[in-house]
């Protein structure tokens, strides 16, 4: 399928929703399902909750300041996982040095936006809502989501709470559970239906709770073949900060993304997420043993996507202050790294990396702004149009995708 | 709206789930003396048989008392009435997570805290918080020493629990840090205690003001801005009235009343505005859950804790510092089938019968059906599911 009868097929669902999703019977839905366009490219968004200390991440090793800066907090640089002879990773992800030296990890450097805010939540809105000046109520997926016709079925996340992120101002993307969605015995699929629609009148909160139940009909085949239930335990290995997202073991989400894929589903964009990274206190070790939950699963998945036209991108709400605190961590900072991996991805450094030594307050300048990330992965990956969906917006990071 | 009307929005908001019962005795004595019943301090709540402290490094030990803990709370929840609603507000408001805190006993006592002071004035409130154990532990408050302070309890004390984004500076958070290094908890004795050596020395520039201060007149410095009380209306709106931020005009009138929870509270549900947010707020889980059971009349079911990690929201385990969300977040696709699967249980176990919609909607206390909610509800014969499926619809949901 080319690019236009691609945007032909989404467009056409958004038709079907706009004429009454009850005319859309459960029929219908498992003749659509599982034929996504193969040419058609997946995004998987993996937002990492608490703000990521990118400058022991991607740590500039030959940078005197570094290590002038970080005193306690820094790697001895035979710890380090060079890339070349100033720049190296954080030792917890090997899996992503074995990509990046096989040229399939893009690094951008110095990813921020202007006036940074130090909140977790506001910079978490801004992030989310690619809006920096005044986050509002939508998310840049969402937005993307509405412009592509609303189909629940295009926007997935595993979280049983909508991230900002997916919510559009018609639409909202999906939230599946772990487990199947098999509807409980107490209702009929025609009652569920009749209870998905709208009443002139009712309230949006109303409404979409409403619209839930639409939208159920037409997720509920989508991962009914492909997921396994869930154990539901709770998992209190994981690292705790008091910013940690509520989300499953990112292995369980990423294994339920390329089950998803595998099955050929019509999903175009995953958010997934991992928590954790906001460590005031103790953070090297701690860091780098969350890396390592991220790094694993991670390179993981990208082997088992490979060819198959999926598209990760890893970001956090911000990085860290340059200079370590008193409890062997650091405070809330600026500018950080962003990676992207997958089909397509020309591996390497992009952006300049800021300068450890001209800081903002003690922070790093950001050098890029990341809505031109945002924007080659809606044009390149999902077929968006990136000014529609970022305000307006023009930039563009290139040759990575 | 007539009286039963507004009275039943009234108790929907500032209770979990009121049942026909409350409602009809609420009509008698009118919406005023209701609203001044109900805002009223607890009475004595009887304190949990947790047992023996367990040993800190014994996980095991550590999670069973924080999921008794958490059991002992639920039904306090449905037990305590408008005064525990007022608790679980300043729960999601003070976000606490048993996850880092890993201690049911320290939870339980940061709950003690919101009973004793989360109904008067804020002041002693803050100043209590700021020696709170639990909040002390979550935030690194611990790990805080004056050669390079930890920001973090500063932070989130100005952004989430007492001003909010934008009445603070970058400078004061740091400054803010100075003033709070110095106090550490023993976790033997669960109590928070001052080490004067680890504390800052010297004059700071705080909110404004320059000088040598203490948590405690940190404390004062943050309830005495004029952010304090605008900020804390509007945290109260959130939960008790819309997810849509007050008018000006309505955070004027709310703030007018002092600087008092209680009366902020009553001064809230008492705004013209009040009235015109029934049928917007989308419930939490735990709202919806114990709700439910109070209208049933069921004891807290033992599947309980399934259910709200299924919907998304577990008591003592808020997402982040930030607290649970509002609005249209809580409305998703997975979260309509747990609530249905949740129905399905809760209607099982009931004792009462309904057998049309309008005998639902008196149970439920539900002010009418949407005209497409209703023409399902009156194809379902069996009660049950009738039950089931009006504890899923979204008049309940949203309310």
């Amino acid at each position: 399928m080319d690019t236009l009868t691609r945007r032909r097929f989404l467009i056409a669902s958004g038709v079907t929703v706009a004429a009454g999703a009850a005319a859309y019977g459960i029929t219908d839905l498992l003749k659509s399902a599982g034929e996504r366009d193969p040419a058609a490219k997946v995004l998987v968004l993996v937002t990492l909750y608490g703000g990521n200390d990118g400058l022991n991440t991607l740590i500039p090793y030959g940078d005197p300041a570094y290590a002038t800066a970080r005193a306690d907090l820094a790697y001895d640089p035979d710890k380090l996982l060079h890339l070349d002879d100033h720049f190296a990773l954080n030792p917890g992800l090997t899996g992503l040095h074995q990509l990046y030296q096989r040229g399939g990890l893009a690094i951008v450097r110095g990813v921020g936006y202007p006036k940074p805010d130090r909140s977790h939540f506001r910079s978490m809105d801004i992030w989310q809502t690619a809006q920096p000046q005044r986050p509002g109520t939508t998310g840049w997926l969402g937005r993307w989501l509405d412009a592509a016709g609303g189909d629940p079925r295009l926007a997935v996340s595993f979280e049983p709470v909508l991230p900002p992120l997916l919510a559009g101002a018609t639409s909202a993307g999906a939230t599946v559970p772990g487990g199947k969605l098999t509807l409980p015995a107490v209702i009929t699929p025609a009652q569920v239906e009749a209870l998905g629609g709208p009443v002139p009148g009712e309230s949006p909160a109303r409404a979409r709770a409403a619209a839930c139940f639409a939208d159920l009909m037409r997720v509920q085949d989508l991962m009914d073949d492909t997921i396994a239930e869930d154990d539901g335990a709770e998992d209190d290995d994981a690292p705790a900060t008091a910013t940690g997202g509520s989300a499953p073991p990112l292995d369980q989400q990423l294994a339920l993304v390329a089950r998803c894929v595998e099955a050929g589903v019509p999903t175009r964009a995953y958010s997934v997420s991992l928590g954790g990274f906001d460590l005031h206190a103790g953070g090297r070790d701690a860091q780098q043993s969350i890396l390592a939950r991220l790094d694993r699963p991670l390179a993981a998945f990208q082997q088992r996507m490979a060819g198959k036209g999926v598209v990760v991108a890893v970001y956090s709400e911000f990085g860290r202050r340059v200079r370590a605190n008193a409890s062997d961590g650091t405070d809330h900072g600026t500018a950080s790294d962003l990676f992207l991996l997958g089909d397509g991805v020309t591996g390497g450094m992009y952006g300049e990396a800021p300068s450890l030594t001209d800081l903002d307050d003690g922070d790093l300048k950001y050098t890029v702004d990341f809505r031109d990330v945002y924007a080659a992965l809606l044009h390149d990956v999902l077929d968006g149009d990136p000014a529609r969906t970022l305000d307006g917006w023009g930039g563009r990071l290139e040759k990575a995708l | 709206m007539t009286e039963r009307t507004r009275v039943s929005h009234l108790l929907r908001r500032l209770t979990f789930g009121p049942t026909a019962g409350e409602v009809d005795a609420a009509v008698k004595v009118g919406f005023d003396a209701t609203l001044r019943t109900l805002i009223r301090p607890p009475g004595p709540v009887p304190e949990p048989e947790l047992g023996a402290e367990p040993d800190p490094k014994d996980r095991q030990a550590r999670q069973k008392q924080a999921a008794a803990a958490l059991r002992w709370w639920l039904g306090q929840l449905a037990a305590g009435g408008a005064a525990e609603k007022l608790t679980f507000f300043w729960h999601g408001h003070w976000a606490t997570s048993v996850q880092k805190v890993r201690s049911g006993r320290l939870m339980l006592g940061q709950l003690a805290t919101f009973r004793k002071y989360g109904f008067g004035d804020t002041s002693p409130l803050v100043r209590a918080m700021l020696r709170d154990p639990a909040l002390i532990l979550w935030l690194d408050g611990q790990k805080n020493t004056r050669r390079a302070p930890n920001e973090n309890l500063a932070r989130e004390l100005m952004e989430l629990f007492t001003l909010g984004i934008g009445a603070y500076t970058e400078a004061d958070v740091k400054a803010g840090a100075k003033v709070l290094t110095g106090w550490r908890v023993d976790r033997k004795t669960g109590k928070s205690v001052f080490v004067d050596k680890k504390g800052a020395d010297g004059p700071v520039t705080l909110l404004g003001r320059t000088g040598t201060f203490d948590v405690d007149d940190y404390a004062g410095l943050l309830v005495d801005h004029p952010a304090h009380l605008p900020f804390l209306a509007h945290r109260l709106w959130i939960r008790y009235a819309s997810a849509t931020a007050p008018s000006e005009a309505a955070v004027a009138r709310i703030t007018a009343a002092g600087r008092n929870a209680s009366a902020l509270l009553t001064a809230l549900c008492g705004d013209p505005e009040f009235e015109g947010t029934n049928g917007t707020l989308v419930k939490q889980p735990v709202e919806w859950l114990i709700g439910a059971t109070r209208q049933l009349g069921l004891p807290v079911p033992q599947q309980a804790l399934a259910d709200l990690r299924g919907l998304g929201q577990v008591p003592m385990r808020p997402p982040s510092v930030g607290g649970w969300p509002v609005g249209v977040a809580w409305l998703t696709t997975s979260a309509t089938v747990a609530r249905l699967r949740a129905a399905q249980r809760l209607a099982a176990a009931a004792k009462t019968e309904v057998k049309d919609p309008e005998a639902l909607a008196n149970l439920l206390v539900v002010d009418g059906w949407s005209d497409r909610t209703l023409a399902v509800l009156r194809g379902v014969k069996d009660p049950r599911k009738l039950l089931a499926i009006g504890l899923a619809s979204p008049e309940y949901t949203v309310h």
